[in-house]
Order: C-alpha cells, then structure tokens, then sequence
C-alpha cells in the first residue's frame, strides 16, 4: 500500500466489507472449513486403509483403526489365484522358489496363476478417457471461439441445440447404442468408447469454454489482426494461453467424466476394450466381499485423476490470467 | 504516412442503423477527433476503416487508393484501444516487439531491437521493458499500447478512447504527450473520443457525430466558436453553454422569462430562436442587465457564478476568485459578438 | 443538525492502517469533502462516522454525546450511496416514504413530508415511477430526497455523482449545493473528483495514504498547499512543480534560468530548505505570464485550446515541461523560444526532502 501518491491503490472497497474483529471471523471460518474437509475426506481415507488391510482385518467388525499394512489387496487385484487343497498346501509351504507375492497368497491357501486384467483394464481407462478428453477439449476449444467471436446465422438456436443433448439421461438410449454399435463393428473397440465419451462431453464443454471465451476481451485478437497476424495466428498466440483457465477446468471435467463413466463401459465392451470402472466390483471373491481388493482398486483408479486435477490446480483457480484486465 | 477518404459509408447492426452516409476526408499528418456521446458511431467508422468490420455500402481509401477488400492486417494501420489490448502473458518488450514478428513482417530481431528501444525512449518507459504487463499501472500500460503502434510505423495511427480509463491527472499529462508526439512524428491519426476536452485540445479538426450522422466538421476553434447546432453547443465547454429560448420583442429578443433583451442578429431571424452564451461571456461587474448571485462555485483558477434573473439562471465563469457574495444584485453583460443564435429545430442561423 | 468531532479516529485492517489516527471537528452546518485518490481512506472515515464501520480506536461524537459504539440507525445520519441504493420493486413515492414508514410516523404527515422533499428537488412529476424508469440524474434526485425527507443530524454522501454521465453531474453539482445552503444540514461528502470538492465545500480535508495531508478552504488548498501532494492534487492540471536550487537570494531553474526571489521569502527559504539549497518551485498554470520582456525563457512543447481559453506547455529543458494558461487568441508551433514571467504574489516553495511547504508566514 506505499504505493507513489496518485497510484490508485484499490483497497478500499475491498477491505471496507471486513467487519469488527476479522481475526475472530477468520478463526471461526478456518475451524469450519477443517471441519467440512474431515467429514469430506473420511470416505476417502478409509478406502485407503482398507486398501492396506489384510482380508480378515477388512472384514473384522468392529473396524480396525490400527493394523498391520499389507500388501495382500493389491496383489489379489493383479492377479488371478486357485484355492489350494491342504495337501498342496503343505507341498507349497516347503517350496522356496517363493516370490513375497506368493507366500502372501499361500498363507490365504491360495495360489497364484496368472495376472488379473485389472492392468490391461486400468490402460484401456487411461486411453480412453485420455483420448477422449484431448478430443472434446480439442473440438470444443474451437467450437467456443466461433460461436463466441462470429456472427453465425441461427446461433442460439445452435447452442441450444448442443445443450439439449444432455437433456435425455444419457442410460435411456443405452439400448440403442447397443444395437448400433453391434452392427457397425464399434462393440468392445477403444474408438467406440472414445466416439461415444467425445460426443458426451462436448455439448457441455463448448458451453463451459465459450463462457471462459467470452470474456477475453476480442480486443486482443483484433490488435493482433491488425498488427498482422491471421485469425488462426492469433487465435493461438493470444486467446489460448489467455483461456488456460477455462481449458484446465473443461480438461478436469470431461477426464473425470470419461474416467468415471460406468454404464455404457459395461454395456458396449467385453474383453478388448474394457476400463476398470465395470471391473472393480467384479473382484468379489469366493464365498465372501473381497473389500480389501474393491479399496485397492479403488484407490488404483483414482490416483491417476488425483494427479491431473493436482497438475492442473493452478490454472483451476481463476483470475491467474487476466492480471492485465482493469474493469472500469 | 497517408490520407484517408470516406465515402458515404453506411453500416447496419441488425436493426440499428451504426453509420448513415458518413463522408470525411483526412489529410497526412492531421490529427482528426471523431467525437460524440455513446453509440454515435464514431467506434465504428474507426472498426471500418481498421478493416474490423465490414461496410455495407461506400469505399474507403487511403492515399487514393480503395482498401475495401483489405484484411484487417494488410491495411498497414495501427489500433490503440480503450483497455484490454496488452497481452498479459508477455513482458513489455514482447508486447512492443509482436507486431514486428508477424509473419507479415518478419522484421530482423537486432531491427525490432532498435525500434523497441526508440519507442519506449520516446514514451518514456525503457525502465519497464522487461516487467510482466500485469504489473503495470493504467498510465504505463496505455503508453505501452502506444508504443506498439508506434513501432509498426504505420499509414495510420487510429486510437479508440485510449486515455478514458485512466485518472484525471494521467489523462491531462497524456494528452499532452501525445499531441507533443503526434505533431513531431507528423503521423496521420484518427482519435474518438466523447470527452470535449481531449477533442478540443489535441485535434487539428474534430467531425462530431451523433446518432450515425455526421453533425459538423471543423477546427476546434470552429467547433466552440460556431456550433453548427444546439448540440455541438453543448457537447463543447465547460461548464456548459448557456442556451436560452427567446421571442422577438421590440426590434429585439427577449429571453423567455426574464427580463433581458438580446439584440437581433445580422441576417434576418425566424420569430423564436434560441440564444447560446459561453460562461465565460456572461461577464459580470458591470453592464445593462442585472442579477442576484444564486451560488458561488470557487475552483481556484477560475469561479463559477449562477446569476439568477427573472425565472433564468446563467451561467458565468470569472477568472480567480471572486468577491461578489450569495445574494448580491450584480450588473452583468453579454458580449454581443459572441452570441449563438438557433433556430428552434436547433439549427445555427 | 449536528457537529460532529472525531478523536484519534483510526482504522486498521490487520497490520495495515487504512485510516491513521484523526482529528476532526465538522462543525454545525458545515459542508465538509474528504478528498482523495481511492485507497485512500475517505470511504472508510465517512463509514466510521456513519457506523456502517467500526473504529479500531478512538472517539465519534455528536454534539457532546458519544456515538462512537452506536448501531447507524440510532446515529440520525442519513446516508447517500454513488449507486443510489434505489429499492426497484417501490416507487420513487413509496422509496421516499420508506424511512419514514420505517420510523412508524402517521401517513397524513409522510405524505406532507414526501411533498415537500418532492416539491423541493423539482421531482414532484416522477413520484409514480419506478426507478429503472429513471434517468441516472433522477434516480440520485430521488435517492437525495430519501435521505432529507428523514430531517437527519447529518448527511454522508459517498460519491453520489460518481456514476452520473458528465452532463448531469455538472447540474447535480450546482443542485446538491444549493440544498444544503437552503437547509444547512451539517454534510460530509467524499469524492476522488477535486472540482466537485473546490465547488461544493465549506472546508476540504485531503487524504492521502491514509493520513489526512490538509484541512482547509478551497482558496487555501488551491493557494498554500501544505505539500507537494495537495500541490498536484488540487488543480487542472496540478500546481507547476520544478526542482531548482536555491543560492543567495536567487534561483537555478533547468534550461539555464535564473528566478530573482521576493526580498520577503529570502530568509525564509535559508531557513527551511536542505543545506545544499534544493528547493521545489512551485506555481499555478495562471501565475505564468507570457510576455516579450519576460525573464524566464523556454521553447513550446504544446499548445491547446480549452475553450474559453488556451494551455501553453512549455519545456524549460527536455523533460521539465511546464503549463500556463493563455489567451485562445494566441497560438504557437512547437519548438517556439518563449519568454515569461512568474506573478511574485503566487510562487510557492517546498523543500524536496519533507515535500513540505515552506510558509509563507501567514496564517492559516
């Protein structure tokens, strides 16, 4: 605030709002914001307890607070096992050509076979939900600066257009799809999943980014067009750094949609092309819940979002970009 | 450096008629203020002749020559907007070096080097060059996008109200600046504005527009000395012109409600009319009309009387300050030459 | 109708002083302007006084009671707000009425007291309007006879003419002012605007940084500015301000010019300036005369019309431009050699190091 005398220094206004005692306010919000953020996260760190859990301290009731970590989840989510008969038993206990993972298994009487596809359905996620999003961030990008900058005849009419697709829930035409996709070969294909998650998630992320569009002031580009660059030049060197607020936000929704989505993955895919959100229940063990391994595969799936919205977080808050902006 | 020429260009929103016949002719190295209050078009004949929006009818030429079909980045003009225009993800020196890296230019870097250090010696800003422009306050950033223009060296320089954001003390400084600047570099601009001040103090000529239209054209002289209408009348000076509905009364006018009569003009007048005084012409102190003082308004260099008579109250500007008092029964005068006289559909006679 | 006293009246918000500590009599009737850049806390002093802001410390008083700790409502302020606060749902009758209605007065005597507010501000035609309907002037119009149909011990104005177009606000100007001679309401008015403050105040008390910079009456703020703040605050364009040095009696301004100081300022300046005699030259636009024979000299930067008159900007040397007022008549290229003379009776002085004003020694 020592700013040169005629520098206006906007302050007042802003700060005029805080009442008496801000440092008791600020207290009061401060314990109420920890508070909301324990019960938020309650949930997500017994899941990743649980995921460290041997099977019987998962199940044990009353719940284990502290136990003994294991890696015993992780390995049964990777993995495929037979049950052992107790002579086998025997026989595999004096072996000592043993991995720690098998040994771990064995003191459940059971035996590894072969990998789970729980890998192969984690990287089909990751493609898909990739892909898709690259796509209908991509197209949306594109789209939102034509409706926001052009005269394109009918254009409400356009948008509403655009937005009415997320009118119908989207399970009602699962059958349809179905069918389609049967006859046209898309059935169990990374591209029909891709196809179908892009054209999801674009309706809403043009709306999202025209919003962010909109207020980039046009009087970048049309500085730029007049100091000698195309529409497409500018478009890239001044709206997109200017709208990385918008794109990060656009980007985090559609991945977590893409990532999550569970109803059409279970229906359009089998073998090839299945993502682990209709997979991870599918891990119920013999006879009893397997929740140790549901909690680890959870906790595998989510780590990847986790990590994208983390890198993004920055640009998620908004105003980083329009430092340059004096409204008035 | 080049000329401009308007001819009857017209332009439509939708409904909304923007610009209706408009014809203007600028020469090099003028400095011509399009002014007028909000949604006079005076925004969008610059857009039009930037190439940023399209006419629907009439040509525009620079130097002779039709740029109609001109993209906006081949006409070779320089645009300075009212705010927004710097790109906030580039330090200062990039700002002013874009538009020399166009790959319309591809001008070399040890030539923009030269241009950007010269342009910000010029405007007084070499100490920030190398600042995010997110860290600049409104005065440096608009010498920033001036500087921009500058360093194009182009035909034209058109400027869209680039001083309305700034504080009142920056916007006096800059406007000198810039007419300082304008006349050494002897480049032709085009400057809108709708504040009368910067239209008087820095044009050459002024076009006053309103509603589309083209009102009058002239000197900055012309403009405050012989409004072409009661409302270029008001648009310059202030305080604003005092303008009075007379009636032909005895061989001369008497102002409505009031006891003074006005001298009749040299050509031969309609029976109503009405009459424009500048402040600065009702001259108190002495005189044939007399009038008690309603309110004092002292601005140190100058002071503000309202000098009420019959159901009129007239507005007089003094110089320093003055020492008549609230209440005070005052002599006061017209001066005679430098009356306006408008016909009542505002028209000057 | 009140005066009000402020006592070491400070604000802060955190460590930061948004006010520093204040004292303040407005007195009975007094129109009184906090004048300043935004930031600079008159905002926050006129929502002390009014008590839509707490002090952090010291003491408000009306008359001789105590309002320090008082909710707005029992302080008999009424208070103006720049976006005029108008409720859209009421007329500009029932937002009138409003305060009154609030304080359970009887209808036949709302309805006397509307009228008269009405019938004062010339509004009595728009009473059956809904605000949008309204111009930017008439919706402050009616939004000023909210504030006097109450009668308060005072008035607060914050910016009112701050969101009206230029045409407006001239009248606006001229009509707030000639109210408050008709009623004599103690009023205090904050404005960033020095011409609204020149022409409206009794008294202007300029702030800056969150200290008060001068208390005082228009020609003093314009004439003797405490220090350079007010010096380039007050006036369009601000007082002239030249750094020179000061030797024997005699001044080196830039471009080689020598300025003979009046006998009377001599010892003042030896008195009052730093040891190696740097002094800030200070003048009003209008002090500078342009004449043939004139002792200082300097060559025309600009030259422009403002009317009714014309501004000379004259650079002594590069980059020390200065400006004086001239007749329209007049006009001259740039480059032009120019001589002028200074008017002895308006010269200031300030030293460099306290930015202070050296007095001239008369009181003030």
């Amino acid at each position: 605030m020592t700013a040169a005398p005629l520098a206006p220094v906007n302050y007042s206004t802003a700060v005029d709002k805080v009442g008496a005692g801000p440092r008791i306010r600020t207290a009061v919000r401060a314990i109420i914001a920890i508070i909301l953020t324990i019960i938020i996260l309650i949930p997500v760190v017994w899941m990743g307890m649980t995921a460290f859990k041997s099977h019987p301290d998962a199940v044990s009731v009353p719940p284990v607070v502290f136990f003994q970590p294991s890696l015993e989840s992780f390995v049964s989510l990777l993995t495929q096992r037979r049950q052992l008969t107790n002579d086998e038993r025997a026989e595999f206990a004096a072996r000592t050509d043993l991995t720690w993972a098998d040994q771990l298994m064995l003191q459940r009487g059971q035996v590894i076979i072969g990998e789970s596809n729980f890998r192969a359905q984690l990287i089909n996620s990751i493609i898909i939900a990739g892909i898709s999003t690259v796509f209908s961030v991509g197209f949306a990008v594109l789209a939102a600066y034509a409706f926001s900058r052009f005269h394109i005849p009918g254009k409400d009419d356009l948008l509403f257009f655009i937005l009415s697709q997320r009118m119908l829930p989207a399970v009602v035409v699962t059958i349809p799809i179905f069918l389609m996709y049967k006859e046209l070969g898309l059935h169990d294909t990374h591209f029909g999943l891709i196809l179908l998650y892009t054209s999801f998630n674009l309706s809403f992320a043009v709306w999202l980014l025209k919003g962010f569009i909109d207020e980039i002031p046009r009087e970048y580009e049309e500085a730029a067009l007049v100091d000698g660059y195309t529409r497409l030049q500018a478009f890239r060197k001044i709206v997109l750094p200017q709208a990385t607020t918008g794109i990060a936000a656009t980007t985090v929704f559609s991945l977590i949609f893409s990532w999550n989505e569970y109803a059409f993955a279970l229906m359009l895919t089998s073998e090839r092309a299945r993502t682990a959100p209709p997979s991870i229940p599918l891990v119920l063990g013999v006879g009893t819940i397997e929740w140790a391994t549901i909690a680890a595969g959870s906790l595998a799936f989510l780590i990847p979002v986790v990590i994208v919205t983390f890198v993004l977080r920055k640009h998620l808050l908004r105003g980083v970009t329009f430092g340059a902006i004096r409204k008035g | 450096m080049s000329d401009v020429r308007l001819d009857n260009i017209s332009k439509r929103f939708g409904d909304k008629l923007a610009l209706s016949d408009v014809s203007l002719a600028i020469k090099d190295k003028e400095f011509f203020v399009l002014l007028g209050p909000t949604g006079a078009g005076k925004t969008t004949t610059l857009r039009v002749i930037a190439g940023l929006e399209k006419q629907d009818a009439g040509s525009v030429y620079f130097d002779g020559q039709a740029v109609n079909d001109l993209q906006p980045a081949d006409r070779d003009t320089a645009f300075v907007f009212q705010q927004y225009s710097l790109y906030p993800n580039m330090s200062v020196y990039d700002n002013l070096a874009f538009p020399l890296r166009s790959p319309l230019r591809r001008v070399p870097e040890d030539e923009i080097r030269r241009r950007v250090t010269d342009a910000a010696e010029k405007l007084r800003i070499t100490k920030l060059l190398d600042r995010k422009t997110a860290r600049l306050s409104g005065g440096e950033m608009q010498r920033v996008s001036i500087g921009r223009a500058i360093v194009r060296e182009p035909r034209i320089f058109l400027m869209d109200e680039p001083l309305s954001n700034l504080d009142a003390k920056l916007r006096e400084s800059l406007r000198v600046e810039l007419k300082h600047l304008q006349k050494t570099q002897g480049s032709t601009t085009l400057f809108v504005t709708h504040d009368q001040i910067e239209a008087l103090t820095m044009a050459d000529r002024i076009a006053v527009l309103d509603d589309g239209h083209i009102i009058q054209v002239g000197t900055p002289h012309d403009i405050y000395d012989r409004p072409a209408t009661t409302f270029v009348a008001q648009l310059v000076g202030t305080p604003r012109i005092n303008l009075l509905p007379a009636q032909r009364h005895n061989g001369s006018f008497r102002i409505t409600n009031s006891p003074l009569d006005v001298p009749l003009p040299a050509s031969e007048p309609p029976p109503e009319v009405v009459i424009g005084v500048r402040p600065e012409d009702v001259r108190p102190g002495d005189g044939a009309y007399t009038g008690s003082i309603a309110l004092i308004e002292p601005l140190g260099v100058e002071t503000i009387l309202h000098i009420r008579t019959g159901e009129q109250t007239l507005l007089s500007v003094v110089p320093g300050t003055s020492s008549f008092r609230l209440g005070d029964q005052v002599p006061f005068m017209l001066a005679r030459e430098r009356l306006h006289y408008f016909d009542s559909s505002g028209k000057r006679i | 109708m009140a005066t009000i006293t402020l006592q070491n009246v400070e604000k802060k918000f955190g460590d930061v002083f948004a006010v520093q500590p204040l004292n303040l009599k407005i007195n009975n009737g007094e129109f009184i302007v906090l004048l300043g850049p935004s930031g600079c806390g008159k905002t926050t002093t006129l929502r002390m006084i009014s008590g839509l802001e707490a002090v952090t410390s010291g003491n408000i008083m009306f008359d001789s009671k105590d309002v320090t700790w008082l909710h707005p409502s029992e302080r008999d302020i009424a208070f103006v707000f720049q976006f005029f606060a108008l409720y859209s749902h009421m007329t500009a009758w029932e937002n009138i009425a409003f305060p009154l209605q609030a304080q359970g007065m009887m209808r036949h005597d709302i309805k006397q007291r509307v009228d008269d507010v009405a019938q004062m501000l010339q509004i009595e035609h728009l009473l059956d309007a809904r605000p949008s309907s309204l111009s930017g002037g008439d919706q402050q119009r009616v939004a000023l006879a909210r504030a006097l149909v109450r009668r308060p011990a005072a008035f607060l104005m914050d910016e009112p003419l701050g969101a009206l177009d230029a045409e407006f606000r001239e009248t606006m100007r001229a009509e707030i002012k000639r109210l408050h001679i008709s009623q004599g309401a103690t009023t205090v008015y904050v404005t960033h605007d020095q011409i609204e403050a020149m022409a409206m105040s009794d008294r202007i008390v300029i702030m800056s940084n969150a200290v008060v910079q001068q208390v005082g009456t228009p020609a003093e703020v314009y004439h003797d500015p405490a220090n350079l703040f007010v010096a380039r605050f007050i006036g369009s364009p601000g007082m002239n301000l030249i750094s020179a040095t000061y030797s024997s009696g005699s001044i080196r301004l830039p471009g080689g010019n020598q300025y003979a100081v009046p006998d009377h300022w001599q010892s003042k300046l030896q008195n009052g300036l730093p040891a190696n005699g740097s002094v800030i030259v200070g003048f009003r636009p209008e002090a500078a005369r342009v004449h043939p024979e004139g002792r200082l000299a300097a060559q025309v930067y600009a030259d422009d019309l403002h009317g009714g008159y014309s501004m000379l900007h004259l650079e002594l040397e590069h980059g020390t431009v200065i400006h004086a007022r001239s007749s329209r008549e007049t006009s001259y290229p740039i480059g032009t050699p120019i001589k002028f003379d200074l008017d002895p009776a308006m010269v200031r002085f300030f030293n460099p190091e306290t930015e202070l004003a050296i007095s001239n020694g008369r009181a003030s």
